[in-house]
């Protein structure tokens, strides 16, 4: 025990290195001595691949999981895995942890790097059947080698997440690897796109991790999320909960916001990581990717012509009006269930990968509020970052009002969708379908925030506010009300405002949107813009 | 087009159409009116019909709207628009001064009636001939008197049609009854005389039975109604419903442009017709056609009609109605005769004579329309749906495809509009050729947003009774006596369609590693030949291997090879391909990250998912999800609205009690309890709107 202690003490001195190594191997002869190098090192190999062995297994698929790598096959392409630190173990020495037993080559994580659809990508999928997928200093050491080559070589991180936490057996050691962790996904951020799959649980200061990545996904029914589980929860605050409440992928996608997605299962999370992978640049030096289309670049959408409503306070789905002009109606939504009066996601035009921002009318009217900014500003921020123009869709009849929004802080969390989108210099095009009212307008990648292509609907109405608020002001105590609003929406009730200013570039036929896009995003393709030279902005956190 | 979707008594009305062959110098205008609160789709369709004639006949044409109706089609093809007022009716399409005006305005010569208000109101009929309009359609008279039941069997007798015996009086007791049905003729029908719902209705096909059915039928009509007086008529087994198209001059003048088939119903609606009938020989179609014509002749009808009638299985017909304006069917009489109907009403509207002679009517090949609806098939053969149409495109790159239509790409189905999307019509030399014409008019019909009944036309014009003529006004209800449950596959078709599905499932693959014009080297293995796959379809699994070769798949399936081509555009909603040599096209309705795949495969949309074997072999750990409970909530199974609920939490239910009750579409349906529980919470109330698959009670 000793002696290895005094190996990974000293391994960079060579004499001493060498003195140990013999030392370790006299050790070591003892149990194998009648077994040849190279069979040492299959029977570590095959050691590795089963990871805590059968039963743990066994009961991993019992509980409706696979295992580490089950996942990883599932996740990459056939054949494509390499792996790195097959032979790595934990180096724990207290608790009777350094017996035979309890090593297990690899510990308790899978390491590597592998292709999705061809393309290089990061991978470490936790391994629940070794000591609970528990992070240990050599897991930790694990996990940030592959970051560190990740970032290096420029090429995306996916963490599949299955952990019971810090390895307590380690002490500090445990929590000084999730720190080392912790700081490479800073350092990674906007570099490479970083990905985590919660496929089991995570809790503690493990959470920290996921929440610094890009995306988290959950898996229903079978991950959660928390910081301090039910039972302390119950202690401190006396609150009863179950853990599915407390952090399950339904808490966390429509109530904390803290999930982008949640699937039904491990195997469909995976395919659908893969689809989803798809989208993204490799690196922040990477254009984003372009794929083989079948939709026609010119393809007219009848069906947008006739899509907003005459009367301005009906609603209609904003998916719709995404749906018909991207490639083949495939919408990679973010965040589907949560701030729901905004929508985001992932798109193509022509093949290229676009983000899409949109108002949805048919949620609280498609107003602006403390969730619905947040949601919008993290989405514009990641695009930007990597490389992926954005696209979005206006129809917002302001920022929502009252109380529980000002409390909140609408106005600095309403500022980070302002900030995300003025600080944007990836192409962005906006497209206003209705709405365009007030601060909302200016906010929405307007013309005033660099937007390199503004379009309006023939529908579109830009103005400082609703005819009926703005006559009650501007005609305050005046008679006819009803003469002076129709007069308010026959100035201000359409695009003509803003068109003549050239606050927009063009009033455009809706079905001839898609077709217009298509044509901006080749123009915009060699688009370059800098933002003056800092150390880092200052978003309003 | 929302404004009216929340106002059920909404009737969008007027369109006009304009014209200059009336006179060269002047204009002409022809205003279709609709009583439109259940079905302007239809109707809208319609008036773009008689817009496409007269562009034709170069008559211009003016479209009437309210101001809500401004985008709607039949605004965007007539040459001219007018707004005659804001939504509500009595503002805007009812509003005679209005009309009048845009008449006016437009120098307007005819106006094309349509049906319901206007067209039957003596008051515009004087005006119109005030300002020398002209009128298109029949006239009022003829109108008022066809429109009443009673009328038009007094008037249809006197003119010599068939019309159902029966003894109209009373009959007094047993001996009586046995003595009226021998008169009539066997089977009769006895009936209470203030019956309905079917409640006091007795068939008898003998003496005997007849006095056991007098008997039965007055107690259970005392008992149901408290009035035990009983009617005879004739009972017409396993009917037909025949109708002869008919068109008659102003100068009296008839002439019967043959029969449709329309036996295939639903609760009364027509939703596959064709013309001719194969169930009519020369003599009988003769004899119909005559009584038709010297009915027309009667009420001194001018214009296009239908005379509809019931032929029983010994060609016996007997007379049902007159319906005095073009019917929905009437493109496959303009197949098989040549004659443009609406043309010929605006001639005899003017004021020539008929054009033809009987001996000038032909049959010339055949014709088949398919009634498109946005309804489930599934439910009661047709429960209305709604939607919007995300995705339309008709199949109109056919030769000898018909399509009438009044909705677009885009367009809203809602509860209040007659669910029909269109009228599809196809044609061929023969019988044959025409059915073949409609399968692959179906299969490359493209509907999505909105659940329709492909399915279930589809499978009508295959099955071997249709196909052989042997149907009647029962068809569905006795081809499928448990209600209509998509195309049952046979062992080589269900070979296809996994086939096609895992070429389809392949192909995508393949094209999602195809990047272009990424700089970083992507390393795809090379390509394997063959793929092991498995594919899931209705709880059968499958395992499949594919190979490819260019376009071209090979899949084996249990020992037997399908070969698929095609060219996989998989942003077409159609999927062209070729199976084993026979061309097929199946629509690929979904497709996602996790392999499931809908395929519209012969009409019915089929789901399956295509996996790795890898992917399905560990498919056995993923948890089973616990499906909910149905037997404690209530859901609705159809979008409307609540006309009542009879239930509130707490109240304890037995199981088929009533608990609410749906009404769409002009049906009301009665939602009852699964299980005998208590009411734990109520989420509608009267009045609601609900969406198919609303929370509507929760029983504990």
């Amino acid at each position: 025990m000793n002696d290895k202690q005094h190996f990974s003490e000293r391994h960079n001195r060579p004499r001493a290195v060498t003195l140990t190594l013999l030392s370790v191997a006299r050790a070591l002869c003892y149990s194998v001595s009648h077994l040849s190098v190279q069979e040492r090192i299959e029977k570590k190999r095959k050691a590795a691949l089963t990871g805590g062995g059968q039963l743990r297994i066994a009961a991993q698929h019992k509980r409706g999981k696979l295992t580490a790598r089950e996942r990883l096959e599932l996740l990459l392409d056939p054949d494509s895995f390499v792996e790195y630190d097959m032979f790595v173990e934990h180096r724990c020495s207290d608790f009777g942890m350094e017996a035979d037993h309890n090593k297990y080559p690899g510990d308790s994580v899978v390491t590597g790097q592998g292709r999705i659809n061809g393309r290089l990508v990061y991978v470490f999928s936790q391994d629940f059947t070794v000591f609970g997928g528990s992070l240990s200093g050599a897991h930790a050491q694990k996990v940030c080698k592959i970051m560190d080559q990740a970032m290096m070589v420029g090429a995306p991180v996916i963490g599949l997440n299955d952990s019971g936490g810090a390895r307590i057996q380690e002490g500090v050691e445990s929590l000084a690897g999730y720190a080392d962790i912790f700081l490479r996904n800073v350092m990674a951020s906007g570099v490479v796109p970083q990905i985590s799959l919660i496929m089991g649980p995570c809790a503690g200061g493990a959470v920290y991790s996921p929440a610094l990545t890009d995306f988290t996904f959950m898996v229903k029914d079978t991950s959660y999320l928390f910081i301090t589980g039910p039972d302390v929860v119950k202690s401190v605050t006396n609150e009863d909960v179950t853990q599915e409440e407390l952090g399950g992928a339904k808490t966390h996608t429509t109530v904390s916001g803290v999930a982008h997605r949640a699937f039904e299962n491990d195997i469909d999370a995976l395919l659908n990581l893969r689809d989803f992978f798809n989208f993204l640049p490799l690196s922040n030096k990477d254009p984003a990717p372009v794929t083989e289309c079948h939709d026609p670049r010119d393809r007219l959408v009848p069906g947008l012509d006739t899509i907003v409503p005459l009367e301005s306070t009906k609603a209609y789905d904003m998916l719709d009006i995404v749906h018909g002009i991207v490639d083949e109606r495939e919408f990679f939504e973010i965040m589907p269930n949560y701030a729901k009066n905004i929508v985001v996601g992932f798109a193509r035009m022509n093949g290229r990968t676009v983000g899409i921002v949109g108002n949805q009318p048919k949620v609280a009217s498609g107003c602006l509020d403390i969730n619905s900014s947040v949601k919008g500003a993290r989405f514009v921020r990641f695009c930007d970052a990597f490389n992926i123009p954005i696209i979005t869709f206006v129809d917002v009849p302001g920022f929502l009002p009252g109380t529980a929004q000002e409390y909140g802080g609408i106005i600095r969390h309403g500022a980070k969708l302002l900030y995300a989108f003025a600080e944007a210099t990836v192409p962005k095009i906006t497209v206003i379908t209705r709405k365009a009212y007030g601060g909302a307008y200016d906010v929405m990648s307007s013309k005033h925030l660099r937007g390199d292509v503004n379009y309006a609907w023939p529908s579109a109405e830009v103005a400082v506010m609703g005819a009926k608020g703005a006559v009650q002001i501007i005609f305050r105590g005046k008679e006819n009300q009803a003469e002076a609003e129709a007069e308010y929406v026959e100035k201000f009730a359409n695009p003509f405002p803003a068109a003549v200013r050239g606050f927009v570039d063009d009033i455009i036929q809706p079905s001839t949107t898609r077709k217009r896009i298509c044509r901006d995003l080749e123009v915009l393709a060699s688009k370059k813009q800098t933002n003056p030279w800092k150390k880092h902005a200052n978003i309003p956190l | 087009m929302a404004a009216y979707r929340n106002t059920p008594g909404f009737q969008r009305v007027l369109h006009a159409v304009k014209h200059v062959c009336f006179s060269k110098q002047r204009c002409g205008v022809i205003i279709c009116r609709y009583s439109t609160v259940y079905d302007p789709n239809e109707k809208v369709s319609l008036i773009i019909r008689v817009i496409k004639t007269c562009k034709k006949m170069g008559i211009k044409t003016v479209a009437v709207h309210s101001d809500v109706d401004s985008s709607a089609v039949h605004v965007k093809v007539a040459d001219e628009a007018v707004c005659v007022g804001p939504a509500p009716t009595s503002k805007s399409y009812l509003n005679m001064d209005a009309i009048m005006n845009a008449i006016k305005q437009t120098g307007a010569q005819a106006v094309h009636p349509g049906y319901g208000f206007l067209s039957e109101n003596k008051e515009f009929a004087k005006r119109l001939a005030a300002e020398g309009v002209t009128f298109i359609g029949p006239d009022t008279h003829a109108i008022q008197a066809m429109g009443d039941k009673i009328e038009s069997k007094l008037i249809a007798k006197a003119a010599k049609v068939n019309t159902i015996p029966g003894f109209d009086g009373v009959v007094k007791d047993a001996e009586e009854a046995v003595k009226i049905a021998g008169e009539i003729g066997y089977p009769v029908m006895i009936k209470a005389s203030a019956g309905g719902g079917g409640k006091g209705m007795r068939i008898a096909w003998n003496d005997e039975e007849t006095r056991e059915g007098f008997r039965f039928s007055s107690q259970e009509a005392l008992s149901s109604f408290g009035d035990d007086r009983l009617l005879i008529e004739k009972f017409i087994d396993n009917p037909r419903h025949i109708e002869i198209q008919v068109l008659a001059d102003k100068h009296g003048d008839a002439l019967w442009l043959n029969e449709r088939e329309c036996s295939i119903q639903r609760r009364n609606q027509k939703v596959v017709e064709e013309a001719p009938s194969t169930f009519l020989d020369p003599d009988t179609r003769r004899a119909m056609g005559e009584q038709a014509v010297s009915l027309a002749n009667a009420v001194k009808y001018s214009s296009a009609g239908t005379v509809e009638f019931l032929v029983d299985s010994k060609k016996n017909f007997y007379f049902l109605e007159m319906n005095t304006r073009l019917q929905v069917e009437h493109p496959i009489t303009e197949c098989i005769t040549g004659l443009d109907l609406v043309q010929q009403m605006i001639r005899i509207a003017k004021g020539y004579k008929l054009q033809h002679k009987q001996s000038d009517i032909p049959i010339n090949g055949w014709a088949v329309e398919s009634r498109v609806y946005a309804e489930d098939p599934y439910k009661s053969f047709g429960l209305p749906s709604i939607g919007r149409l995300s995705q339309y495109q008709e199949p109109l790159d056919l030769p000898n495809v018909r399509v009438d239509s009044g909705i677009q790409e885009g367009s809203d189905i809602s509860i209040y509009y007659d669910p029909m999307i269109s009228k599809l019509v196809t044609y061929g030399k023969t019988r044959e050729e025409a059915l073949k014409k409609m399968e692959d008019a179906l299969d490359n019909y493209v509907i999505r947003g909105v659940t329709h009944n492909i399915p279930l036309l589809r499978e009508i014009i295959v099955h071997p009774r249709f196909v052989s003529g042997d149907i009647s006004t029962k068809f569905l209800p006795e081809v499928y006596p448990d209600g209509f449950k998509g195309h049952m596959l046979t062992a080589g078709e269900r070979r296809e369609l996994l086939a096609t599905a895992a070429a389809l499932y392949v192909a995508a693959q393949l094209r999602s590693q195809k990047f272009l014009g990424d700089l970083r080297v992507s390393v795809v293995p090379a390509e394997s030949r063959q793929w092991e796959l498995c594919v899931e379809l209705d709880k059968g699994v499958h395992m499949l291997g594919v190979s490819r070769s260019g376009n071209n798949y090979t899949v084996e399936i249990d020992g037997e090879k399908v070969e698929v081509s095609g060219e996989w555009n998989l942003a077409s909603a159609l999927l062209p391909i070729t199976i084993n040599g026979k061309h097929r096209t199946l629509q690929c309705l979904l497709r996602t990250a996790a392999g499931e795949i809908s395929l519209q495969y012969l009409g019915t949309s089929f789901k399956l998912r295509v996996l790795s074997n890898l992917a399905a072999s560990l498919s056995k750990h993923m948890p089973e999800k616990v499906p909910e409970d149905t037997s404690s909530i209530l859901r609705s199974p159809m979008p409307g609205s609540v006309v009542a609920v009879s239930v509130k939490p707490g109240d304890n239910v037995a199981e088929g009690q009533e608990i609410c009750v749906i009404e769409a579409m002009k049906m009301q349906n009665s939602m009852t309890a699964a299980k005998t529980a208590k009411v734990k919470s109520v989420h509608c109330k009267a009045g609601d709107t609900v969406g198919e698959g609303d929370l509507l009670v929760e029983l504990e």
